[in-house]
């Protein structure tokens, strides 16, 4: 990317006009709308962003105020942000699905003024809620439908809002010198952008981070991964989450590349198909899903099908990473794998949208390592990155020919991590954030005095490869009463491969063993029951269905047995677990916005489920307030069994040789 | 483009009225003498309980069935029996109690054959898919696309309507109705066999259509909760006779009304 001496391209609008110059005709953004995909070109974009910015001045945005941004991944919501930073007002994206409380905070805490949401659901929800939010005065919407009657001192389409700016540019060009100053004298340190972290820990806090160290950040990797104006991304992870604020917006803005927005959220699968990224993230729960969803598929083909499926899925796990790695592979195998990429994998990859992905990430959890392996398997380059929403994202990640399924790979340029004496992985990198909104204790609290960021992550470097591994949260891992290091993440991820398991809670710290509490995956073990005739009414019958039982027990038994080949582990083996009688939603409070358990208050609403864990007693009762997508209470009771788990001795193999 | 009517109507007139219309099927008397009106623009709303004759007086509406006696005025004109491709012709749409669409088809093909009527290309033209019938197909998609997109029903518009999900057949098959831009929608049970969320999908968008395209909309719905909150005005069909008509309170209220929903001690 140049940089002009000059005039240094140290904000995303400046950014923006820059290649509304240099590619002015290729396109910067898509949208299906209608059924039809429709495209604007960079200077197109450019165009509508000078006049929204205009007209959301005229309504009164001022430089140094915030703007919250709520709704899906938009053309008119990314533009927002841009417009806003036309201004040197701060953007900060809201989770589109945050109850209107959750809502509530951050739109206060945040100070913000303006607001710009995608629909009439996001204007109620926040309506509802204006009495807690009292210095909000305008919002301006994407979606017309349902809002005529609104208060239009209060309410704006985003539409009229760029009209009314694009108006006032023609009519006097004193306005368009006016933006490029404005524009002109927007400094590379100010705050360019505001995230709000998903609250994995107590609530949620606003990340500042400004424009120089996001472009900064975003220019390395750009550079690692070759990122450049021919290159599409699909845009389809929350607007307020650090990926899709950096994958997509910032690396859009510094490459160039089209940010592709999907039609809604229900057709992101067809989306992803027709437009075929180039650039592609998913967090390990999608790919979990989109495998799932194809194994299921294959489950119900003809028989002659699903031979052929299985058997290149076989080959293609033999061979295929040695080849995509260019190792060593015997000519039989490439020759087989040859035939499976026309037979299977290029339609399997076809089907899944991923047929010209060059650049495939995924992050956000530790990612089982026979998924990765089977999408690396098909010729997919997936590689895994590690970050936070205080660095910007990245802090690590795979460079193409050295990837490993148990590591996050090596420190990302000029990222510098140390491992402190407790096992925190702690960095200092370009795009690191300059502080906590309004909140200087944290602010503090977060750095170690001699400037580095504490991630609260537990990780070492591997001595083979020199790449990151992260364990789990350092106040996470903990030890069995016999002093038995018990990692709960480790053990949760190993169960979560299979497909029947949604999600796994594991206790085991300060305990005599490692129990679990289990989500079936509804999809998968629903399918399961329609083949086998097992007849249910709800997902809580399901749940306690004792052939289901059985099944899970199968596959805690398994992972018990991995467990038992490490001697390191061999102790952590689990030898209790349910299966929870309600699915955990973020919601009830039970996982994060980005679907991460949140362990210490699961533990303390299903208290009940706990003891009876490590109580020995085989069922118990529970029942639990949950909350409805519109805010309204109910409860649910149930009587959840408990089942015991065989435990295998450490070393099984000297065992039978005994 | 709207049929041609004798005289604009506004909102709140009388779009269509029934004065003592009776029917009978040889000895059975399906409707007695039953008089009411449906306003521009209003959501009517048609209960009663079981064999109240409901659907026989929505089959009166569209034409379906000539009553024996009584008048039937729609859009100011008196109104004699109609095929229903007339009734259709004339801006009556309607959706049935056991959804009727082509299984076979996609949403996308089902909502667009709402629009068939509409089209005016011929054979030929449409044979050559080029030219004025492509421009035709353009347009009317269009018109579709704004449908698919009002019902949110985007993600299965390539989808067969046979695969689909009940509560999403209910949606099309809306959508069809809509499709033809009618003056006045019949909804025959909209909200039958639906779970509880998607009543309140199917409510919203039924609210929405009043709203947005301003229908007039005539619904029979036994799900009383659905009908008090959606419908201005109501009127209750009981063995055939009307018993009772007005907004939803004084329905409510009314002991007629109580007496044929929870029967009367004899």
């Amino acid at each position: 990317m140049p940089i002009m001496a000059d005039r240094p391209l140290n904000t995303f609008p400046k950014l923006l006009i820059h290649h509304a110059k240099v590619h002015a005709s290729r396109p910067a953004m898509r949208h299906k709308d209608l059924g039809i995909w429709q495209s604007w070109t960079w200077a197109e974009v450019l165009e509508k962003v000078r006049g929204y910015a205009v007209g959301l001045h005229r309504l009164g945005l001022k430089r140094g105020e915030t703007i919250a941004i709520v709704g899906a991944n938009r053309p008119k919501l990314y533009w927002s942000v841009m417009a806003a930073q036309m201004l040197g007002a701060i953007p900060v994206p809201v989770y589109a699905d945050a109850v209107a409380e959750e809502l509530a905070y951050v739109l206060d805490h945040a100070d913000v003024r303006f607001a710009a949401v995608e629909d009439q659901e996001q204007v109620d929800k926040i309506l509802s809620v204006a009495a807690k939010v009292p210095k909000l005065t305008h919002l301006v919407y994407d979606e017309k439908r349902g809002l005529r009657d609104y208060d239009p001192a209060r309410l704006r389409a985003i539409d009229d809002v760029i009209a009314a700016g694009r108006k006032a540019l023609v009519d006097d060009p004193s306005v368009g010198r006016w933006l490029d100053d404005e524009i002109a004298s927007g400094k590379g340190s100010d705050p360019s952008i505001m995230l709000y972290t998903s609250g994995t820990t107590g609530t949620s806090k606003g990340v500042v981070l400004t424009a120089e160290r996001c472009i900064a950040a975003a220019t390395d990797t750009v550079t690692f991964d070759k990122l450049t104006e021919r290159d599409v991304a699909l845009a389809y992870l929350p607007l307020a989450w650090v990926g899709d604020h950096y994958l997509n917006y910032a690396q859009g803005l510094v490459a160039g590349f089209c940010t592709a927005c999907p039609e809604s959220a229900e057709t992101v699968m067809q989306d992803l198909r027709e437009i075929g990224p180039s650039f592609y993230f998913a967090p390990p729960r999608i790919l979990e899903q989109l495998l799932t969803s194809v194994m299921i598929r294959i489950e119900d083909a003809a028989r002659p099908k699903r031979w052929l499926f299985h058997y290149f899925i076989g080959v293609a796990r033999r061979y295929g990473e040695t080849i995509l790695n260019g190792e060593p592979t015997p000519l039989k195998g490439r020759l087989l794998y040859a035939l499976g990429r026309i037979l299977i994998y290029e339609p399997l990859k076809n089907v899944l949208g991923l047929s010209r992905v060059r650049v495939a990430y995924t992050a956000g959890e530790a990612i089982g390592p026979e998924l990765f392996a089977f999408y690396r398997s098909l010729g997919l380059n997936l590689k895994q990155l590690y970050g936070q929403t205080e660095a910007f994202l990245y802090l690590t990640a795979h460079p193409d020919g050295a990837i490993y399924s148990d590591t996050v790979g090596p420190a990302a340029p000029n990222v510098d991590i140390r491992i402190a004496p407790d096992g925190e992985v702690q960095f200092k990198s370009p795009g690191m954030f300059t502080g906590y909104f309004k909140d200087a204790a944290k602010t503090a609290e977060a750095h170690t005095p001699d400037g580095y960021v504490k991630t609260g992550d537990a990780g070492f470097f591997d001595e083979k490869t020199g790449h990151l591994k992260i364990i789990d949260r350092v106040k996470d891992v903990g030890r069995l009463t016999d002093g038995t290091l018990f990692p709960p993440k480790y053990i949760e991820n190993k169960l979560k491969f299979f497909p029947n398991i949604r999600e796994v809670v594991a206790y085991g710290d300060h305990h005599d063993f490692v129990a679990v509490m289990l989500n079936i995956d509804l999809t998968a073990v629903g399918s399961w029951a329609e083949r086998n005739n097992v007849v249910y009414g709800s997902y809580q019958e399901l749940a306690g269905h004792p052939l289901v039982y059985d099944m899970l027990q199968r596959h805690v038994e398994e992972v018990n047995r991995s467990l038992a080949a490490d001697k390191m582990t061999a102790g952590a083996q689990i030898k209790r677990f349910l299966i929870l009688h309600k699915e955990l939603d973020a919601d009830d409070g039970e996982l994060t916005r980005t679907q991460k358990v949140r362990r210490g208050f699961i533990a303390e609403r299903y208290a009940p489920l706990i003891t009876a864990l490590y109580d020995g007693s085989t069922e118990a009762d529970i029942s639990t307030q949950v909350t409805f997508e519109d805010g309204r209470k109910g409860v649910i009771s149930a009587r959840v069994k408990i089942r015991e788990a065989a435990w295998l001795p450490a070393s099984p193999a000297m065992g039978q040789a005994a | 483009m709207r049929a041609p009517s004798g005289q604009e109507i506004a909102a709140g007139d009388v779009l269509l009225s029934l004065e003592n219309v009776s029917l009978a099927f040889g000895g059975v008397k399906a409707l007695s003498d039953v008089s009411f009106d449906i306003r521009k623009s209003e959501i009517r709303a048609i209960i009663g309980p079981n064999g109240a004759g409901k659907t026989s007086m929505l089959n009166v509406i569209n034409g379906f069935y000539q009553p024996q006696l009584g008048r039937i005025t729609f859009k100011g004109k008196a109104r004699a029996k109609m095929r229903p491709d007339e009734a259709a012709r004339g801006g009556i749409a309607r959706t049935f109690q056991n959804v009727a669409l082509f299984k076979g088809m996609s949403a996308l093909d089902n909502i667009m054959a709402g629009r068939s009527l509409k089209m005016h290309r011929g054979f030929f033209w449409q044979l050559l898919r080029h030219g004025p019938a492509m421009k035709e197909e353009v347009e009317h998609r269009l018109f579709v696309e704004e449908i698919i997109e009002f019902l949110h029903i985007q993600h299965i518009r390539k989808v067969q309507v046979g695969r689909l999900p009940y509560g999403l057949q209910k949606r099309v098959e809306l959508g069809r109705a809509l499709a033809m831009e009618p003056d006045l929608l019949l909804l025959d049970e909209p909200m039958a066999g639906m779970n509880l969320e998607e009543k309140e999908d199917m409510s919203r968008f039924v609210l929405d259509v009043n709203d947005h395209f301003g229908t007039t909309i005539a619904l029979i719905e036994h799900d009383m909760g659905v009908v008090m909150d959606l419908s201005d005005r109501v009127v209750v069909l009981d063995y055939g006779r009307k018993i009772a008509d007005g907004t939803p309170d004084v329905v409510k209220a009314d002991q007629a009304v109580i007496d044929a929903y929870l029967g009367v001690a004899h």
